[in-house]
């Protein structure tokens, strides 16, 4: 079998060309010494699949928006990635990346983690955030960034988040939010855990204003973004197999005593409960995002005129 | 026996010499007034010193403090009357929350709690103070009501953190929270949230969505555990005490950051000692609040409360002129 003989050349890493995101042709010497994430994938010219185990070329995956071309296996993306895939060419205009993080708890080790989160991810934070357009059509987007402190929320995510609801209310437009993240981020303390009813207050607020809000669940989400803004959606969407919960599976295990059964908190299991309309596949979500909007524009059209 | 913590041993020494001395003087006619006296004083001036300078992680154990008044404890002395309403309409009653309607210096109010058990029994009943799903849409649907007949809401913050388990992800925890504190944000009604003993998470967030949070001096909240929080920073839950100072959680902390509005003296040592003095103290200040806010109009009040959330978090803006475009 090749798939064999592919597993035998685990030695050899030829850096690819194409890199996963903006930031990995600048990787220090310092980041490849410290500590890596075990599930990250390899900047080499294979990947293997996590769920399936094949081998795959990395063009092919990157052709195919990094999902397993043998099991549909949907690979964790960079927000950036996500952004080039769903909104229209050239349509993206980004708000409020000047935001920065304080360590204002003096919290052991923050700023390091900050600065390794920058690095590995190439943002200045967990979120982008700004307006964009899909087959036309204008909306307010944000993104949680995985590779930056799993997508956790401090001040400046929730900030943003919210900023950008803020302004949707403005600009009466619909609201677009791609979460992936571990929840609230426990190096800002009290800050953080306020940033959920401040994202859900300002969600309160879209929705008093017949804003259309679809939340789009990614792999992972859990914690405080569960508990807050992505479980807010008026149309919950999330992508196949993501694991979406409040506790992760680890701490449930821990704390109960208790094991998850097999298929537990993934998207199957959250749509099983009644708890997401929609399991959309990577490259079926600009489609399904457009006819969402657009139906929604027109109520949108015809509330403005009453 | 009312337990004991570790830093509390060298009062109950002094206490125990005190009785000691008073015993021996009773049985044999020795007048020792002059050395019980003595010891009186240096247990006042040590008490002072120990409860005067807790440290978080002690503050922790006081909150945690397995007779730390329970929002059950404080109903007969903070209200004339209480009817409690159960059930979320939709699933079941959840027991780790207590709601209904109360009568509280003359106003009628809904009153919305996280309950903690006293014993293995009861903490059982009320999942150790873990609310389900079912709890939190309980405390919607009662404050809800609350807006609907134009009712201040009161709500008492007590708990671990949500419950963990496989039921509540089966039934939506994270859709029940952030419902929660949707709901509490949109209110036109006064909303007075008190921590009274452990502010955990999100599950405690979800009732403390309010124009004012007050916090009784040994109370504590914050975004995670301890426990968790030094497990995850390393790997060690034994660092429980480290954890607790880094978190910045306890009331004086949140004071100071300005996410609580005021503090609520508590007797010496802690709640437990006394009951009456401590719910004496919550009643005086929250009616204090609650006649304040309900001058506010109905509209203020919702945008205060907003505001109020808005301005909390920490970050620095940069202004540079070069406008970044991505893709």
């Amino acid at each position: 079998m090749f798939k064999d003989i592919f597993r035998k050349t685990k030695y050899v890493t030829i850096k690819s060309g194409q890199t996963q995101n903006r930031s990995s042709n600048e990787v220090s010497p310092q980041k490849e010494s410290g500590v890596v994430n075990r599930k990250e994938l390899p900047d080499g010219l294979w990947a293997k699949c996590p769920k399936c185990g094949e081998v795959l070329f990395n063009k092919n995956l990157e052709e195919n928006a990094r999902v397993c071309t043998t099991c549909e296996h949907h690979f964790r993306i960079s927000a950036s990635l996500r952004l080039s895939l769903l909104v229209d060419e050239n349509s993206f205009e980004e708000w409020d990346a000047e935001l920065k993080t304080l360590d204002s708890l003096e919290f052991p080790g923050y700023e390091e983690k900050l600065l390794e989160a920058q690095e590995k991810s190439g943002m200045e934070e967990g979120v982008l955030t700004g307006r964009a357009q899909i087959e036309g059509i204008p909306f307010v987007i944000a993104i949680n960034e995985a590779g930056f402190m799993m997508g956790s929320m401090g001040s400046v995510v929730g900030e943003k988040i919210t900023r950008a609801i803020e302004r949707a209310i403005d600009l009466r437009l619909p609201v677009v939010i791609f979460s992936t993240s571990g929840g609230a981020r426990m190096q800002e303390g009290i800050y953080s855990l306020y940033q959920m009813a401040k994202t859900s207050a300002a969600l309160g607020r879209l929705a008093q204003n017949r804003l259309l809000y679809i939340s789009v669940l990614t792999d992972p989400t859990f914690g405080g973004v569960t508990a807050s803004y992505a479980s807010l959606g008026d149309i919950m969407i999330s992508e196949p197999n993501a694991l979406v919960g409040f506790t992760g599976p680890r701490v449930i295990k821990q704390t109960m005593r208790q094991e998850l059964p097999t298929g537990a908190q993934t998207a199957e299991f959250n749509q099983e409960h009644g708890l997401i309309d929609l399991i959309v596949a990577r490259n079926q979500m600009r489609p399904v995002i457009a006819r969402l909007l657009r139906y929604h524009q027109e109520g949108a059209q015809y509330d403005a005129t009453v | 026996m009312t337990q004991l913590f570790e830093f509390e041993k060298p009062i109950a020494e002094l206490e125990l010499k005190i009785s000691e001395l008073q015993k021996f003087s009773a049985e044999k006619g020795i007048d020792l007034s002059q050395e019980v006296m003595t010891l009186e004083k240096k247990t006042a001036l040590l008490k002072k010193e120990i409860y005067g300078n807790l440290e978080p992680w002690q503050k922790v154990q006081i909150a945690r403090h397995s007779e730390r008044p329970n929002f059950y404890d404080y109903v007969p002395l903070l209200f004339d009357d209480f009817i409690e309403l159960k059930g979320d309409r939709l699933y079941a009653d959840d027991r780790s929350i207590a709601g209904g309607i109360a009568l509280f210096h003359g106003i009628v109010v809904t009153v919305i709690a996280q309950v903690k058990g006293k014993d293995t029994k009861e903490n059982i009943k009320r999942n150790f103070g873990m609310p389900h799903p079912e709890g939190y849409r309980k405390a919607i649907r009662l404050m809800d009501q609350a807006e609907k007949f134009g009712r201040p809401i009161l709500t008492f913050i007590d708990t671990p953190g949500a419950a963990c388990d496989l039921g509540a992800e089966e039934r939506g925890q994270g859709e029940a929270i952030a419902r929660c504190l949707l709901a509490m944000s949109d209110y036109h009604v006064p909303v007075i949230s008190t921590v009274i003993g452990e502010g955990g998470s999100g599950g405690a967030l979800a009732l403390g969505v309010a124009n004012v949070l007050l916090m009784l001096e040994n109370s504590f909240y914050s975004v995670i555990a301890p426990e968790s929080c030094a497990s995850i920073l390393w790997k060690d839950t034994t660092k429980a005490k480290e954890a607790a100072a880094a978190l910045k959680f306890t009331a004086q902390d949140l004071l100071r950051l300005g996410v609580a509005d005021e503090l609520i003296r508590e007797p010496q040592g802690g709640a437990h000692n006394n009951l009456h003095q401590t719910a004496e103290e919550l009643s005086q200040v929250i009616s204090r609040y609650l006649v304040r806010l309900r001058t506010e109009s109905p509209e203020a009040l919702r945008d205060k409360r907003y505001e109020k959330l808005r301005a909390i978090g920490s970050f620095q803006e940069i202004y540079d002129n070069s406008s970044k475009r991505l893709d």
